[in-house]
Parts: C-alpha cells; structure tokens; sequence
C-alpha cells in the first residue's frame, strides 16, 4: 500500500523515514496514517485551539483527556464531551450515529463517570428529498435504539435542516457523566510488566481506517468505504459500564481506555505514552471475530464495545471475577514496557517496532494562511430593505411550520428522556434541559447550539453567537453557565477560504468564551465536511453544561397564568440579516449578522439568574430563529394560553429579527416593579410587551392594527410540520 | 415491606425503581440478580425496564430462561405480589405469568411520551387508593408495547376483569386516537386472574415525585404497600 493511498504526505512520509531511521513496513505505515490523521492528530486545527480559554475555578481536566471535567460542589464533578460521527453516517446513517452514541459514551465512563445524559447536534438537507429522509429518519433512529438500551436519557439537542448539509449531514453526540472526584480515573499506564487487558466486543474487520476516511471529503468512493463502517452493541456497551464502574468503585485498575478512532493503535498509544512507557502487543492474544485476520486488520481495527484495562498489581484476578459474572471475555494481549516502543507481535514473530512519541507527538502541524472568501463581502452588503413587503401572518405561519423552528417532537419522541427519573424539564420545555441530582439539591442543565448560518455569514460574530446563546440558554433555565465542550464541523482546511472560516469562527468563540468566564474542557474536530459539490456551513457546536444550585429554582418557557405580564429583556431591534425570515419568505441567506455586546450579554445572565433565583418569573425564554414572534408563540404553544403583545410598529424586523442578547419573560403583575428595578440595576432594557391572554395569539401596534394566529392553529402547524414531511 | 427488585443484564430502570421504593416509598428495597434462585424473603418482587440480553430475539425472550424466573413463578404462585414494568412486562408475557404477546409499536418505532391510563379496577392490590374511573397520566417509553392476544383469550380477559390499564383521553375517553402503540383494545396494563402478578408498559417509577411533573405512579406503589401491610396483619 502507498503512503499517498494512506492519506500521508510526501513531507510527512519523509518525517516518518526520519523517525524510524528505515522504511517502515505496511503495519508501521498503517499505524503513523490513523495517528496523523486530522481526527487523531488534530494537525490543522491545533494552533487554533490554543486560542480557547481553558482554565477556571471550576475546571479539573481541560482538553487532552477522553472528557473534561468541572467541579459541581460536595465532591462532585460533571464528566462531559461533544464529537462527531459525520462521515459515518452520511454513509451508513444508523449504524454511524448509532456507533457515535456508543463511542461518546465510552469517552465518558472510561473516566470513571457513570454517564447521566445524551444530547445530540444534527444536520441535515432539506426534508423535500428522499434520501435525505432516510438519512434523517436512520440517524435518529440509530442514535435512540442505541442511548435508549443504554438507559441513558437523551434529553436535548438540535436539529436544522439546509441544503449544504444534503450530502454531508453532521451527527454530533453529546455525553455528560457524575462522577465523585475521589473516583475519577484517568487513561494513564501505571509500571513496566503491568499486564494490558482487553475486554468487551471481540475484534472484527470493522471500521478498518475509519479515522483517515474522517478525514478526507466525501465522494462517491465513499460508499465503498462502507465497511470503514462499525456496526453497534448496545447490549456489549451496557455490560462494559456496568463492570468498568464495578472495577473503578473497587479501585482495581491504573489506567482506563476505550477503543475509538484507531482502534488498538491509537489506546495503546496514548495510554502508555503519558508517562513515556512503551507497550508489546501480540494480535494472536486479541479475541476475534474473524478468522485470517491480518495484525494490520487487528491494530487498526474500529470494532465497537472494547476497552482497554490496566490493572493495578495483584487486582487481575478480582477484575477477570467481575467480567465473568457480566458475561464479558477479558484477555491480556500484551504488556506496559520501559522503553517507549510499541511493539506488536504475532506470536514469536515482531510485526511492528515503533518509537511511542512519534505516533502521539510526531505528527505535523499546519498553520495555514486564510483567505476571505467571496461571499462574505456579497453577503455584509446585502440590505433586507429592498425586499418586496411579505403578508406578516403569512409569514408567521411559513415561519412556524419550517422544520428548523417547528417542534421538533418527531424527533425526541424517539429517545427516551426519562430513564434514570432525573429529568425536570423536559424536551421541547425549556431552554436547556435540567436534570435533579438525586441526593442534593442541586440541578445541572446542558444544551447544544450552533446557527450554523450565521457562522457562514460571519464566521467571526456567528462564533460569539453560538456561545452566547448557549449561555444564555443555561441562564433562561435558571442554571448558571460552568464550561462548554465543542465539536468544530468544517470543511477542508487546506483551501484558505474553510480556513479563514475555522479561524474566525475559534476567535470569536473564545472572545465571547472569555468574557463569559465559560472555558473549554473538551471537544473534536471534523474537517473535511464536503461532498463533491460544496462544504458545509461552518458548524462549531458548543454544548454547555450550567450548574442550578437549588433545582427549584428552574424556569421553563410555558407561559402559566391569564394575565401575566409579558416583558422583553434587551432591546426591541429590527435587523434581519441571517434570519430564518430570509430564507424561508425570500430565500435569501445574506445580510450582516447582528452583532452582540458581549459585556451586555453578561449582565443579562446575571440579571436572568437574580430572578429565577428570587423565583420573580413564570417564564424565560431567548429570542433565536424566528425571532420575536416565535419566541412568544412558542411560549403560549408550551404553556396552551394566548397572548397580546404590542410592537412599535407592525413589521417584519421588529417581530422576525434575531438579534441576540435577548429574552422574553412572564411574571405575575405584582412582581412587575421588582423586575423594573432589577433590570434598571442591571443595566438592561426592560420594557412591558403584553400580556398572557385567551386562545389567541396577537401581535398589535398602537393604532390597534393586528396580526393574529389562532393559538389551536399555530400549535398544529408548529407541532406537526416534521412528522408531515416525514409521512 | 420489602421489595427486590430483578437485575436482568440489560435492565436499566433497576436503579429507578430501586430509588422510588427506598427514597420515595421509605420500604426496603433489595436488588435480586438474574441468577439467583432464591428471593431473600421479599414481600413484592418487581421486574424492571429495560432491554433485557439487548432485546435482539423478542422482547423478554432470554430473559424468561434466566435462574431467577422460576423463583418468580414460585412466589407467584403462592399469591406474592409482582409487578412487570415495561420490559417486565414483556418478561410476564414470554415467561406465562401472564397472556398475550407484544408486537413492535404500529408505528415501527421506539415511542416516549407522557400519556394519560383509565383505571378500571380499584379492588386490586395495585390499585385500590385509585377513585373509580380515574385518568391517571404516566410516561411510556418503548419499542414494543402493541400488546396481542388471540380473540379467545380477550374475551378471557374482559370477563376476568384483567385488564385494570387502558389508554385514554385526558378526559378518560378510550378511542384509536389515544392509542400510542396500536395495542389491541387500548390495553396498557393486565393483571392475571389472581390478580397478584400486574404487567403494564407505563411507567410509573418516572412519575411518584413532584419534582418529575406528577406523582400518579405512587399510588401503584404505595397500594400494593397498603395492600401487603393489611394482609399481613
């Protein structure tokens, strides 16, 4: 096999020659392109991911390890990590997403973590092509049938759907795990002679390379990468917590690692390269599935369902006992060396000798130099002015019935989000999801968010947006925001326009991250995101994990009581540019993103967080896609009362902008001075909008001119548009 | 009282009921691995949710061979009470405690949803704090739950009072529009003649506290607490 057909570079070819002092064989070749891949080695995006801010008060492990991890208070702390199975599944779709539920969820138990909640980020074509539904529907299918045998609630997430996602859709999973402190583990090889164990699923020719198939762009090749595929075993994966949490709680283990990307060679690697050790495997001790396998096809294997356990010295015999009582086969297929070489063996005969440090340290990193793309310029000098006047209703309703704003109740209707009876404000409530934890009085919320559109827009502003308004997600549920973890979609970073895209992005990302004092504890890059024809819109998804330290002070968004005042927190603004407005009644996705003030922003947390905390509000809702006008109808929707809300003026911009930075409440009209007061402490705009009211819902200017939607009919179109394309 | 409570490989609603006993019921609870053959003394046994072996035959269907389940026959039969939540419920029906089988959801997929149940028996050990009638909203959440049974064998039922769950409007209406998963006669829940051994799809561990949006399930549980205490008086 050529080094070129590996996905290597000449220069890096010359990189690996000078490592090893000699030609390496085809295993050794195969072992330096899954470990220098961009999925592994992170060779186009490191740079940029220095920018992000790392530390805080609450951090315990940054980025570098399977999963960050923060501190929650008594001893606590949350395990938490986002990535990708994008290629995967745009071949592949339920086995893909399946598989990426599986793997995030190993990132998160191989800490030592019992894994508490999945989220999900998804993308898709329009829902007017067939195959693009089956790609929906196996995605979503794939990723419940595999978290709901699991037992692991999937409580949130996203879904959008636009064209430049048709044939490259992005599956981001999200896993969040509680762990004691005292009880974290981390994937660190302890001594030389320590036995390596490898237990769960037996080794099949699946997913072969399926590390340097991420990393490439789709084409139509791609499908003959189908057995670069795994195949998933929620049943095996239950098993494995269950024992590894069993070895963990009875401290019988010195190092923990799942099997991912790059299967035997990247866990190996990396857990015995922190302390500087080495490793010999021998591929005849790996349990298989297959016969005549290869120890290329055994190393480089992706099979699901596998870890790698060292053992504390003298613990093996109680490890293989909890194994064995959870049906699960545990074989030692090597053991921790000295030196620094990874060796692998077949049998007596050596198969592979490689210096550790240059598989996990080795690889190259591009900095490449960005370009402004053409569109950007077309797009900042696009003004919505112009556009022909759109029946205000009428755009409402095809604004409520998009898929990228309608419920999407298809969807989590699939995922059990109840298991584990946490779950206190459910899909489709709130802002975020909240979960009790049991035994205190503390509640966690997390959430998933990126518009994707306004990254394409301006990579810049729509990376301080994806944050902002993860942020401010948190804060409507009354949870304050801790740390993020973010899985950066893009396309391929060697043409200077995606990177200039990836660079902006990361910036404002961190600048929006650093004023909000919320740092990055972990995350996953996907580049490559492209299909013959284009890349998609830059998709940095941030999933931010927010603390409420009394669970009864939560907020959901359904309005609750006739006559409850409706307030607006922010100022009332009218900019369309990048709105789902745009695109859904003119087709348009151009215009200048609004801009944020991030200090505004700030204050706007801390202000929505006094007032759940004083229990002042009924509802709390952020003003996204669809602007104001969705915003309050999904309120009334959740909450099945009306409203009247009166706008400076009927138009579009003030009732469809997006502006962000802005929230809309509801409160008892007794509480009203008290939040006036607060607001006028905080600094934020506050201004009465209307009232929660009847069966209707209204939007009115002072002349008593209305646009008015039945609430009954607004539910139906909202609540049903997804399943009626799905039919 | 004390309850133990089945731990199949696969089960994951094990540590949810466990909780609702000992924290929500204050009862003892005790967790009864598949196999072990005997069940330590409990008063009420409860088979829990989940995807017992992965589900990938039918679902229950290894399960029913686990050691444990001729135990669960055993006290059963001497009139203990026991309750098949979910996949317990599915275990009840592979294992014959109680009649009937359960086909995939009409829809062809996994439903989670909160829906609303007519009890129609309150003079059993599961039901009995209900008022007549009463509509009672409790989560479903499975694959399988379009429960079947032969013509025969529903008539059995009816006659026998068995059916003490069905599907129903907010308002207690029992019609096609309210049934979630296509299960014949809106059936969500039976009990077997004895009226001992209850399966139902529901679940009603994820509502007996406030804080989860609704308590309809404590009362399930906190009858057959009342139930056992005054039989064993």
């Amino acid at each position: 096999m050529n080094y070129r057909d590996l996905g290597l570079t000449d220069d890096e070819y010359k990189l690996i020659l000078d490592f090893m002092g000699r030609e390496p064989n085809e295993l050794e070749l195969g072992m330096f392109s899954v470990m220098w891949s961009e999925h592994c080695g992170y060779k186009n995006s490191r740079p940029l991911l220095k920018l992000f801010p790392t530390r805080g008060a609450c951090v315990i492990q940054g980025p570098g390890e399977n999963a960050g991890i923060i501190d929650i208070g008594d001893g606590d702390a949350l395990v938490f990590k986002i990535e990708s199975h994008n290629h995967p599944s745009a071949i592949e779709p339920y086995q893909g997403a399946a598989t990426g539920v599986g793997g995030i969820v190993r990132d998160i138990f191989t800490m030592g973590a019992r894994p508490i909640a999945l989220l999900n980020s998804l993308r898709f074509g329009k829902l007017d092509d067939e195959r693009v539904k089956e790609l929906f529907a196996g995605v979503v299918a794939g990723i419940g049938d595999y978290g709901n045998c699991l037992g692991i609630p999937t409580v949130g997430g996203e879904v959008y759907f636009n064209d430049c996602y048709k044939e490259n859709p992005l599956v981001n999973a999200m896993c969040i795990g509680l762990v004691k402190q005292e009880e974290i583990k981390k994937a660190v090889a302890g001594r030389a002679g320590s036995p390596i164990m490898l237990v769960g699923a037996k080794t099949g020719r699946d997913g072969i390379h399926g590390a340097t198939f991420a990393s490439e762009e789709l084409s139509e090749e791609s499908a003959a990468k189908r057995p670069a595929v795994q195949v998933g075993d929620p049943f095996m994966e239950k098993l494995l917590i269950e024992a590894c949490l069993e070895l963990i709680k009875e401290d019988l283990v010195d190092g923990m690692q799942d099997l991912g990307a790059a299967g035997l060679v990247s866990s190996v690697a990396e857990t015995v390269s922190k302390k500087g050790k080495g490793a010999v495997i021998d591929v005849l001790k790996v349990p298989r599935r297959e016969e005549g396998m290869t120890p290329y096809e055994v190393m480089l294997s992706e099979s699901q369902e596998r870890m790698l356990i060292i053992p504390k010295s003298g613990c093996e015999k109680r490890i293989a006992e909890i194994f064995d009582r959870w049906g699960l086969d545990a074989a030692v297929i090597g053991e921790v060396t000295d030196d620094g070489v990874f060796r692998v063996q077949e049998g007596e005969r050596k198969v592979a000798e490689v210096p550790v440090k240059a598989l996990t340290e080795g690889c190259p990193v591009y900095v490449r130099e960005g370009r402004v793309p053409d569109y950007y310029k077309e797009a900042q000098d696009f003004s919505p002015e112009k556009l022909p006047e759109v029946d205000l209703k009428e755009a409402w309703i095809r604004l409520l019935s998009s898929p990228n704003i309608a419920s999407k109740k298809w969807v989590y209707a699939q995922y059990d989000y109840q298991v584990m009876t946490n779950t206190v404000i459910l899909p489709g409530h709130g802002d975020a999801a909240v979960l009790r934890i049991k035994g205190t009085r503390k509640g966690l919320a997390a959430t998933v968010d990126c518009n994707s559109r306004m990254v394409y827009l301006d990579p810049y502003r729509g990376g301080m947006m994806a944050i902002a308004e993860a942020a401010l997600n948190l804060a409507c549920v009354g949870a304050k925001p801790l740390a993020f973890t973010n899985c950066l979609n893009f396309g391929n970073p060697e043409k200077p326009e995606i990177y200039w895209q990836l660079q902006e992005a990361v910036k404002g990302m961190s600048e929006a991250a650093v004023v909000l004092g919320t740092p990055v504890v972990s995350g996953n890059v996907s580049l490559y995101n492209e299909s013959t024809e284009r890349a998609v819109y830059p998709t940095p998804v941030v999933g931010m994990v927010g603390m409420l330290y009394d669970i009864d002070k939560r907020c959901d968004m359904a309005f609750k009581r006739e006559g409850d005042v409706i307030c607006l927190l922010g100022r009332m603004r009218e900019e369309l540019g990048g709105s789902e407005y745009l695109a859904v009644c003119h087709g348009i996705e151009k215009g200048k993103v609004p801009d944020i003030d991030l200090e505004e922003l700030k204050r706007l947390i801390e202000l929505i967080l006094y007032l759940t905390g004083q229990k002042l509000l009924a509802s709390c809702h952020d003003v996204s896609e669809g602007g104001l006008a969705v915003a309050l109808a999904e309120c009334a929707i959740t909450g099945d009362i009306g409203f009247e809300a009166e706008m400076p003026e009927l138009k579009r911009g003030f009732m469809f902008s997006e502006a962000p930075g802005r929230v809309v409440v509801s409160l008892r009209e007794e509480k009203l001075a008290l939040l006036e007061e607060a607001c006028a402490k905080a600094s934020i705009p506050c201004q009465v909008i209307g009232r929660v009211k009847g069966k209707e819902m209204i939007f009115c200017d002072r002349k008593g001119n209305q646009t008015a939607l039945l609430l009954k009919e607004g539910k139906k179109l909202w609540g049903e548009a997804i399943a009626c394309l799905m039919k | 009282m004390r309850f133990g409570i089945v731990v199949f490989p696969g089960s994951n609603c094990d540590a949810d009921c466990y909780h609702v006993i000992k924290d929500v019921m204050q009862e003892e609870a005790c967790y009864i691995w598949h196999k072990e053959t005997d069940l330590q003394g409990v008063d009420a046994v409860i088979l829990p949710g989940g995807f017992s072996y992965g589900d990938y035959l039918r679902a229950g269907a290894i399960a029913r061979f686990s050691p444990v389940m001729s135990a669960v026959k055993e006290f059963a039969a001497r009139g203990g009470l026991v309750i098949g939540i979910c996949n317990g419920f599915q275990i009840l029906l592979e294992a014959g405690l109680l009649p009937g089988a359960m086909l995939r959801n009409r829809s062809l997929k996994f439903i989670c949803d909160q829906v609303h149940l007519k009890v129609n028996r309150t003079d059993t050990p599961f039901s009995h704090l209900f008022a007549p009638g009463e509509v009672v909203k409790i989560p479903i959440a499975h694959g399988e739950g379009n429960y079947y049974c032969p013509p025969e064998i529903l008539e059995e039922l009816k006659a026998n009072r068995q059916i003490l769950f069905t599907y129903c409007s907010p308002q207690g209406e029992v019609s096609d529009e309210y049934n979630p998963n296509g299960s014949l006669a809106n059936i969500a829940g039976i009990i077997n003649k004895e009226g001992n051994v209850l399966g139902m799809m529901p679940h009603p561990e994820r509502c007996s506290e406030e804080i989860l949006g609704g308590t309809d399930g404590f009362k399930i549980f906190a009858s057959m607490i009342k139930w056992a205490k005054e039989a064993s008086r």
